[in-house]
């Protein structure tokens, strides 16, 4: 059937795949603080090690009811739904910025609860649909 | 018997057959385009920005599609050394580069009116470059490389290496928190997108993919008569 030369081809590959796979696994998980992109509020309340000075993202839901604005500066509150933190920022929000949706604030802690962003960008979820249908769905619930 | 059969039958592929699908392309992708920028609905968040997700999408299917193709046929070409199967990846290869490059500039210009940047370098858009960077090599190594055993194994090489970037790129949005949405559409569970949306990113995808389809006939067509013409050279 399958001659020795393919056989051991196929234990070299095996044996190759298994260990990239193992090597690739681990450089992800140690670099995990750089692949995400941002941290929850969640994360940066359990976080022992938070640095003041650089530049870090915060995201999760604006949460309902809490943006307020005084000249240019915006302030609203980002919530996981278990923690959440104050974020002031001054300057143009992106179109998609809203109450109750996603959003991802850059920019300095000044401490665990509150955060000082120069940039912020709106991340929007996976559904889409006509707003008619998102109307009659609001209705419903 | 594979070995000699799937190239010959190539050689007889006449330009009926090509002709003929070029028109069901133009046909499908006519009607895509006029369902997804006219009939279909705007977005209830993003408005018409929306309309981006039907050549973005496909486009990132396919180039991740087209990757896929190639690593496991770069796997079977290790193991079996089949030459046809390499022609195969050879041909396709640009098809997935161009496709990877669309989805990227889409995906940008899709970026700025929702997210409020041309560019972020999250999980899923970085693992998207990398992929244009494993192709990029792929190409470059079959261009530059003259001699087709070792431009063969390097590109296998390649190939079997960026395969494990393809499920980097797909679970990227899971694993980690990124600014790019996960997934709309997924295997597990029904899609999150209006039907009256899905249906044109549907007709878009296949009008796409037969186009991938016409560009792969008509390269692997070329690429096995070059290779007969160089393996007549390099035998007298």
């Amino acid at each position: 059937m399958l001659s020795k030369k393919v056989k051991s081809r196929i234990f070299i590959l095996i044996l190759s795949f298994v260990s990239l796979a193992i090597i690739i696994f681990f450089v992800l998980r140690s670099l995990e603080e750089n692949v995400i992109y941002f941290f929850s509020p969640t994360e940066i309340y359990n976080k022992s090690d938070i640095s003041f000075n650089k530049k870090i993202r915060v995201g999760g839901l604006v949460k309902e009811g809490s943006t307020s604005k005084s000249g240019t500066i915006i302030n609203f509150i980002i919530t996981d739904l278990k923690n959440e933190i104050i974020v002031s920022y001054s300057g143009p929000v992106p179109n998609l910025f809203s109450e109750g949706k996603g959003v991802v604030a850059e920019g300095k802690l000044k401490d665990k609860k509150y955060f000082v962003a120069d940039k912020i960008l709106a991340k929007h979820d996976e559904n889409y649909m006509p707003s008619e249908v998102s109307k009659s769905l609001e209705k419903s619930n | 018997m594979l070995k000699s059969f799937f190239p010959n039958r190539i050689l007889s592929l006449n330009n009926k057959l090509i002709t003929g699908l070029v028109i069901v392309m133009i046909f499908t992708v006519f009607i895509g385009i006029i369902y997804a920028l006219v009939i279909s609905p705007p977005d209830y968040v993003q408005g018409d920005s929306v309309r981006i997700m039907y050549v973005h999408v496909p486009s990132s299917f396919i180039a991740v599609g087209c990757f896929g193709f190639i690593g496991i046929a770069s796997i079977f070409n290790f193991i079996f050394k089949v030459k046809f199967v390499s022609l195969m990846s050879k041909s396709i290869a640009p098809i997935g580069c161009i496709f990877t490059l669309v989805s990227i500039v889409t995906g940008s210009l899709w970026g700025k009116p929702t997210w409020g940047v041309w560019w972020a370098w999250d999980a899923r858009l970085t693992s998207m470059v990398i992929l244009s960077c494993f192709y990029a090599a792929y190409i470059l190594t079959w261009k530059f490389i003259d001699r087709f055993e070792k431009a063969n194994k390097i590109t296998s090489i390649i190939a079997i290496l960026g395969l494990f970037n393809l499920p980097v790129i797909k679970y990227s949005v899971d694993w980690w928190s990124t600014l790019h949405q996960p997934s709309s559409i997924t295997l597990t569970s029904s899609p999150t997108i209006h039907y009256t949306m899905l249906v044109p990113l549907i007709i878009m995808f296949f009008g796409m993919i037969i186009y991938s389809l016409i560009i792969f006939l008509m390269r692997y067509k070329t690429e096995v008569i070059k290779f007969k013409l160089d393996k007549k050279k390099y035998n007298k």
